[in-house]
């Protein structure tokens, strides 16, 4: 009997429980299995889609795994310099004040190279979102140290274990930029749970819903993991990331003005 | 055109880009183009004309800045010195690759590293021949006169949307801070951004009437699709030397000698010209307007008239080098030049000529 069944006579409407936004492409995703971007960008581009603003939306991808973003965000984008996506969307965003604009960066990114566009953007105030991958490492260049990589934690440039005598703390960029005034609405999220990619979603959409009423930075870190880096399988980097990520970085809203 | 003013060359790059219709300026203030950002924040384009004005932590983010801006088509453009030039390389590249089209202004200082707040033209070889990383081309643009400041902003824009490439007015100290007269053109409106839609199908402002998205990108991991999209830039740019040369020649009709100089240097020589002529020495000028694409053929065909060039610049020599390729050996050529924000007087260069050309 199973052989007479055909594609078609499955994937009809009343079949559908999941319809793919169209603002995600058919490209392959360049991101490993088991990788929290994908999620991240489903909801994303979900938010756009049902606030109905993808005519007037720009993304601003950054360097690192995320720079193929474009290749899967079905919507104008712009590809960034290393960390400086905060000064590209700051130079976007004032001359046109009525689109949305967001950057999506990873922690190399926005906690790093991109320290100083990160921190002004959001000292001034701009009016844009700010999405920012949290996974502790280098994923795109083969897993080295991030300014988020945690004590102890062993990367291809802290292959004994990162210590604070030589490296330094990691460097908690949601909390510092919830300081600024500038900045109005800041949430840490994850996406490892259906629970926690609704939260992330909410956050997100919450996000570039405050781009309507011009009143500064929305900025949602997202915690997540990179199983390639950490060298573990999908389901033991989020096991993982729950025991020693959230402690470091509690997940929650820190700001809501 | 507008009553004759008397303004200082930096301040007539402000004013000559809000009357272009430029839509933004993102800058950060350095010595001797500050009084741009000034001019700038002092004049309220916002209220004039819509303008953006902004300015920037660094001159890593103006640039960036800038790159956001061009990316959704509109005219952006920032200023600065050169040592905020040299922090502009990594976006000038990335502008470059990813073909967006903006104006970049480099009132040059003395160098290397922070060297001086004075005049100097030492960043040619920066300019012109690279820069930041990859096979890419400014088009530059070397005013020798206030007026030329002014008028050279809307030809800049005109350039550099027309190629799809940034172009640089290269200038230094010297024609920044000094005040001449200056005559305006009326004010051109910015563009709606109905008419960018229009114009600029390429640009990044949201996938209006539900089209095909746009991506800015200089990425391209495959290489032999990199090597595709060099290519193509590369035949772009021989079009710009095909079609955008641009250079005066100065009492060259009877000249047995010949200065090339650019920017205030051109200036010099001219009274160094006027002090030669009158000891009966025939010397003329040839200045590059632009200094890429740069007008080899124009120096190339004087050689059949002259017995020696003396090129004549604020450095230790670097366009020296591109005489020398035009001239490839025909005459002698030979540089005089200052350094470190020290201006050579038309005595010096005189000299120069007299003992390096002439009797040399």
């Amino acid at each position: 009997m199973a052989e007479n069944i055909k594609l078609e006579d499955i994937i009809k409407e009343e079949n559908k429980v999941f319809i793919k936004t169209p603002l995600l492409t058919d490209n392959e995703l360049s991101y490993c299995p088991g990788c929290g971007h994908g999620v991240a960008h489903r909801i994303t581009m979900e938010v756009i889609e049902e606030m109905g603003i993808m005519e007037d939306t720009i993304g601003i991808a950054p360097v690192g795994c995320s720079v193929l973003a474009y290749e899967f965000m079905n919507i104008d984008m712009q590809q960034a310099a290393h960390g400086r996506a905060p000064a590209v969307a700051t130079g976007l965003k004032r001359v046109y004040p009525n689109k949305y604009v967001f950057t999506y960066q990873g922690d190399g990114d926005l906690a790093a190279i991109g320290t100083a566009e990160t921190i002004h953007a959001c000292n001034r105030g701009e009016n844009i979102t700010i999405i920012f991958i949290n996974n502790g490492i280098y994923g795109m260049t083969g897993g080295q140290m991030a300014p988020t990589t945690l004590p102890g934690m062993k990367t291809s440039t802290s292959p004994y274990g990162r210590t604070q005598e030589l490296a330094g703390h990691p460097l908690k960029m949601t909390e510092i930029v919830a300081t600024l005034p500038g900045v109005r609405f800041v949430a840490r999220h994850a996406v490892d749970t259906p629970a926690r990619v609704r939260k992330a979603k909410k956050a997100i959409r919450k996000a570039f819903e405050n781009q309507n009423d011009n009143k500064g930075v929305s900025f949602i870190e997202i915690v997540s993991n990179c199983n390639s880096g950490w060298k573990m399988t999908p389901r033991k980097s989020n096991e993982w990331m729950v025991e020693n990520m959230f402690p470091y970085y509690p997940l929650g809203v820190l700001k809501d003005e | 055109m507008s009553e004759i003013r008397l303004m200082k060359g930096n301040e007539a790059i402000g004013e000559a880009a809000i009357l272009c219709g430029a839509d933004a300026y993102y800058a950060y203030p350095i010595t001797p183009q500050s009084e741009i950002v000034e001019y700038l924040t002092l004049q309220q384009p916002e209220k004039r004309t819509g303008m953006v004005v902004l300015q920037a932590e660094s001159e890593v983010a103006s640039i960036n800045m800038v790159y956001g801006a061009a990316a959704g088509g509109k005219r952006s453009f920032t200023t600065s010195s050169s040592p905020g030039m040299s922090l502009m390389q990594e976006g000038l590249s990335y502008i470059a690759g990813a073909e967006l089209p903006c104006v970049v202004v480099n009132v040059v200082r003395g160098g290397p590293g922070l060297g001086t707040i004075q005049p100097s033209q030492a960043d040619y070889f920066q300019t012109v021949k690279g820069g930041g990383h990859g096979d890419y081309k400014l088009i530059t643009l070397a005013p020798a006169s206030v007026q030329e400041m002014a008028d050279f902003v809307p030809l800049a824009f005109e350039l550099a949307f027309k190629y799809r490439n940034p172009a640089m007015i290269l200038t230094d100290g010297v024609i920044g801070q000094m005040m001449e007269k200056v005559q305006f053109p009326e004010q051109t409106p910015r563009l709606t951004d109905e008419e960018i839609t229009e114009k600029y199908p390429w640009a990044t402002f949201g996938r209006k009437g539900g089209r095909e998205r746009n991506i800015i990108t200089s990425l391209n991991l495959k290489s032999e699709l990199q090597e595709q999209f060099n290519i193509k830039l590369q035949a772009k740019y021989r079009e710009v030397e095909k079609n955008e040369v641009r250079y005066e020649k100065i009492q060259c009709d009877d000249a047995e000698y010949l200065f090339v100089a650019y920017g205030s240097s051109a200036r010099t020589c001219q009274k160094t010209i006027e002090l030669a002529r009158a000891e009966g020495i025939k010397v003329g000028l040839l200045r590059p307007i632009t200094l890429y694409p740069y007008p080899y053929k124009a120096i190339d065909d004087m050689t059949s008239q002259v017995k020696g060039i003396l090129s004549v610049e604020m450095s230790a020599g670097q366009m020296v080098e591109d005489v020398r390729l035009a001239v490839n050996g025909k005459v002698k050529v030979e540089h005089y030049g200052r350094m470190g924000g020290m201006v050579s007087s038309p005595g010096e260069i005189l000299e120069a000529l007299k003992t390096k050309i002439i009797e040399g």
